[in-house]
């Protein structure tokens, strides 16, 4: 019955809107709720989003194995301690394991780098031309050194952004002009499009690269000719990097001859783990804010709840009245529902308002990443209609149960 | 149409009426056995003290509650063996209260007052209109639709609410005390309207007053008293128009 419906809905919106103090009270803590929940939603979304821009940044298809702890004579030594990767580790399992597309090779040191009169201190790495395009790294000037130049242990060298910031006067081109790592001079030949951030908080941009060999010989003065610092592999399609992974495993086992008992002397990891470190923090964040929102969502329902009861004794006489001109009890059920519905709807409405801007003054103001989906923004307001027919039962089942007598003759 | 006995149908017939409630220990029996007939197209004043069981008589034959023991026929239908949603439904089509205190709702205009039982009745806005706003003018309240009670007096609100009760067309119109609030004017005038819409209209009219001049509208008088009829006798109708100027 439409005109039912239509009718009681609207007497309804007419009851709430002749209270709208009382009203407006009553819907706080539906607002309250379901803007948090909005505001929550859209700003873990954003979290979210960003962590797996970064992921993706860095390569999703990327493995990266590090040096292990060894143990010496119950000493362990910590993550890189030791020297148990080497760039024909790289070279051979890029020949055995057919999954990878490719194999790279790096070593890092903290050097003093000079330009004329200013000086940085920034990670120098000692890289393979194949690692650039494993991390995926680009050029805003000049381009990337070859193999040759690696052969040759040529001394030229890729800058990124923020040591050109520190390096170099501001319209100054870097490309062409001779730094000093070390003492040793190099020709900057490609200037690095930034990166930004990594997903664990450092400055991806602070970064020199120069070819392996160079490094190897006329920098950091290496006391194991081959030995790495990283090794890095990319497999073709993304889908393939677990099966990577354990091919990888199980080559480099081989290779250094570990026995079954013996432990990695390696450890491998993909951007994939780190990401989820990430989420599982934006994860504890939403958690929290969901328990905050689920708190202030029970308290609106339960001021609902308590309005209504209110609403219904007030109008006993009327609900007697209506009774007794033929209205049956689920007639009396619903528009108490209705009104209850009415109230959370209104009241979820405002919320997801005051949920969409507080995401996006998030935005503004503490500059977080937020995304507010279509599917939020429904759920919150199917949400707080549901808020509303719990909360809403128990004041119209009693307003329904009067006896029509007893009612007419409430004072 | 006639009963299984053959009898022809009154629109109301008790039979051994009995309303026992229970207020704590005590046992209250509001009707005793009552037994009571009325004929479709009858104006009845029902008369009696306070604690009589008129009010709960009223109560009963208005559907609104049930017999402990006995029967209520109402048009040949047992109402003792209904469901609350039977017996509302019973009330929406059949039966038109006038109350004592009007009863309108509050803050809800004369129209929508008029309206509300067809509203239950689930007829389409348009007609739920158009048939209100015509027992509104039935009763001389053409002009006043969109007053709030609060803006009619009390002649006026009563007036309303008898276009509320008439709006369905119903069989049986039941009125308590219906000039129990209103002044001499007023309730000459509700009373005019009661008994134009029974000579006129043929609706049987059931008036519960305590008032004797009240009574005197009605073609019957029955005086309650202990839960049963005391006296039931039939007066010549005093046409309204001879009390002006009481």
């Amino acid at each position: 019955m439409p005109a039912f419906l239509l009718l009681t809905l609207m007497t309804a919106i007419r009851i709430l809107s002749r209270n709208r103090l009382r009203a407006g009270l009553t819907m706080l803590g539906i607002v309250i709720g379901v803007g948090a929940v909005i505001a929550m939603v859209s700003i873990g979304e954003g979290a979210k989003a960003a962590v797996q821009a970064q992921v993706a940044s860095m390569g999703t298809n990327v493995i990266i194995v590090l040096p292990g702890s060894t143990t010496v004579s119950g000493v362990r030594g910590g993550q890189g301690g030791a020297v148990t990767l080497n760039v024909s580790d790289a070279l051979e399992m890029k020949k055995r394991i057919p999954l990878l597309q490719d194999t790279g090779w790096a070593k890092r040191d903290v050097m003093q780098i000079v330009n004329g009169n200013k000086n940085w201190n920034g990670p120098v790495n000692g890289v393979s031309p194949s690692y650039l395009t494993i991390r995926d790294w680009s050029f805003t000037s000049g381009g990337p050194f070859i193999q040759a130049d690696l052969d040759a242990a040529v001394r030229v060298a890729l800058v990124g952004q923020t040591v050109v910031e520190n390096l170099f006067e501001a319209g100054e081109e870097p490309v062409g002009s001779v730094i000093r790592i070390k003492n040793v001079p190099f020709r900057v030949i490609g200037v690095l499009a930034p990166k930004g951030q990594s997903a664990q908080g450092s400055d991806q941009d602070d970064i020199v690269f120069i070819p392996f060999s160079t490094a190897e010989r006329k920098v950091f003065g290496t006391q194991f000719i081959g030995s790495v610092g990283a090794l890095f592999a990319m497999t073709e399609r993304q889908e393939d990097l677990f099966a990577a992974v354990d091919q990888i495993r199980e080559f480099l086992r081989v290779r250094h001859r570990l026995q079954t008992e013996q432990g990695d002397d390696f450890t491998i990891r993909t951007q994939v783990d780190i990401g989820k470190v990430q989420e599982g923090t934006s994860q504890t964040l939403t958690v929290m804010l969901l328990s905050i929102a689920a708190v202030s969502l029970l308290v609106g329902g339960i001021g609902i709840m308590n309005i209504l009861l209110v609403s219904v004794t007030e109008r006993t006489r009327e609900i007697g009245v209506r009774m007794a001109v033929g209205a049956k009890r689920r007639h009396i059920l619903m528009q108490f529902l209705i009104e209850a519905m009415a109230l959370s709807v209104v009241g979820g409405t405002l919320g997801i308002l005051f949920g969409v801007v507080g995401a996006r003054l998030t935005t503004v103001i503490a500059g977080w990443p937020t995304i507010i989906s279509g599917n939020t923004v429904v759920a919150a307001f199917l949400f707080s209609l549901a808020v509303g027919l719990f909360f809403g039962l128990y004041p119209a089942h009693k307003a329904a149960r009067l006896n029509p007598i007893d009612a007419l003759r409430y004072e | 149409m006639t009963r299984g006995n053959g009898q022809p149908v009154s629109l109301i017939q008790c039979q051994d009426l009995w309303k026992v409630y229970r207020l704590g220990d005590v046992e209250v029996q509001a009707l005793r056995g009552l037994n009571l007939t009325i004929e479709q197209g009858e104006f009845v004043a029902i008369m009696g003290s306070s604690g009589s069981g008129k009010s709960t008589l009223m109560n009963m034959l208005g559907c609104l509650d049930q017999p402990t023991k006995g029967h209520y026929w109402l048009n040949g239908v047992d109402v003792a063996a209904l469901r609350a949603d039977e017996l509302a439904e019973i009330r929406n089509r059949q039966i038109g209260f006038v109350f004592q205190s009007f009863n309108l709702i509050p803050r809800t205009s004369a129209l929508e007052n008029a309206q509300l039982p067809l509203f239950y009745r689930g007829l389409p806005l348009r007609e739920q209109r158009a048939l209100a706003a015509a027992a509104l003018e039935r009763v001389g309240l053409k002009g006043r639709e969109q007053h709030y009670p609060t803006q009619l007096s009390g002649g006026q609100q009563q007036r309303v609410a008898i276009a509320r009760a008439l709006v369905t067309t119903p069989s049986l119109l039941l009125a308590d005390e219906p000039t129990g609030n209103l002044d001499t004017e007023s309730s000459r005038e509700i009373m005019m309207i009661l008994d134009r819409l029974n000579k006129e209209e043929g609706i049987t009219v059931i008036l519960v007053t305590h008032e004797s001049d009240i009574a005197a509208y009605a073609a019957r008088e029955i005086v309650i008293k202990d839960g049963q009829v005391l006296t039931d006798r039939r007066t010549k109708p005093k046409h309204p128009s001879s009390l002006v100027g009481r």
